[in-house]
């Protein structure tokens, strides 16, 4: 059985919605406080959405120096599987370990709705349980999604299939409607909508079944 | 001899970036009847003391860790001055 890692900072609020969606796929989940300075041999690692330190200065500012950090970057260049989950994912960004920024919503509204996601490459270990093309149904909650990057870049990710998932009517500004990109080998993946919270129909949308499947069973493992 | 510099650094996005507060608070100007306002942009400022030997090293230091820490320069710029009569 996988063992995923769910990095706890302080600020963190959605630690334990990803303990529980990890665990309905079949993995078995742990907690990584932040302070760790190795991740105890897991073989995928989420960074769950929230406030990490009070989300002072900017989203992720202050947690890419957290000391987790240095573990979670030695074990992506490795080839393990990272997951950045909206406060994640403007972690990632901020460490470098994902192109590009993500800032305040077009509008300045805080958004909290279903959205319909395209998967745009099943190459990623998030996607690669998805068809190309399908369409998915996962809710946003965030104030700074709006993802942005300079043009470089951005021909960089379309042409390395690094945009992993796009909106279908873009709810926030994100250049070129980018819901969710990888590195460029696809081992590392962020995203602002929350898979975790789309585990039942009872609840609104199963559809992150199909991508948490997928990140945790067959992780690349790095160790 | 090591002396205390009041250094305030600037950070704004850089240009070409989306300014969503900016744009806000320019649409919001003419109700207010300020009229003939353009191009605001939204930042932060934040002001500290350095001790250096000289203020080109204070303002150095300030850069470094402006550009390290208190920037994203993915998005922003940061630029330090010296705080001295502000």
């Amino acid at each position: 059985m996988a063992r995923i890692g769910v990095v706890v900072f302080p600020g963190s609020n959605c630690e334990y919605d990803a303990f529980a969606a990890v665990s309905a796929v079949g993995a078995q989940a742990q907690f990584i406080w932040h302070s760790a300075t190795d991740l105890d041999g897991v073989d995928g690692v989420i960074l769950p959405g929230g406030f990490a330190h009070g989300d002072y200065l900017r989203p992720g500012a202050l947690a890419r120096f957290s000391p987790v950090m240095e573990a979670v970057a030695d074990f992506a260049r490795a080839g393990g599987a990272v997951l950045g989950i909206c406060n994640g994912f403007q972690v990632l960004t901020e460490a470098g370990l994902l192109p590009g920024a993500l800032q305040k919503n077009r509008g300045l509204t805080f958004l909290c709705q279903p959205t319909t996601l395209v998967v745009a490459t099943t190459t990623s270990v998030l996607t690669r349980g998805a068809t190309e093309g399908q369409e998915l149904v996962i809710p946003i909650n965030h104030f700074s999604g709006s993802y942005t990057c300079d043009d470089d870049t951005l021909a960089g990710l379309e042409a390395n299939g690094q945009i992993v998932l796009r909106y279908k009517d873009n709810p926030n500004g994100s250049r070129a409607d980018i819901a969710g990109v990888s590195n460029l080998e696809g081992n590392v993946v962020g995203l602002m909508p929350h898979p975790e919270r789309a585990m039942s129909t009872l609840l609104g949308s199963a559809d992150g079944r199909i991508l948490l499947e997928g990140f945790v069973h067959a992780p690349v493992g790095a160790h | 001899m090591s002396v205390n510099y009041p250094v305030v650094v600037e950070v704004t996005l850089r240009d070409g970036i989306a300014d969503p507060e900016g744009a806000t608070i320019e649409k919001a100007l003419p109700a207010l009847g300020f009229t003939g306002v353009a191009h605001v942009r939204a930042g932060k400022s934040f002001r500290m003391e350095i001790d250096a030997d000289d203020e080109s090293s204070a303002l150095a230091q300030a850069t470094a860790l402006a550009e390290r820490l208190l920037s994203n320069p993915v998005i922003e710029n940061a630029v330090a001055r010296s705080a001295k009569g502000l």
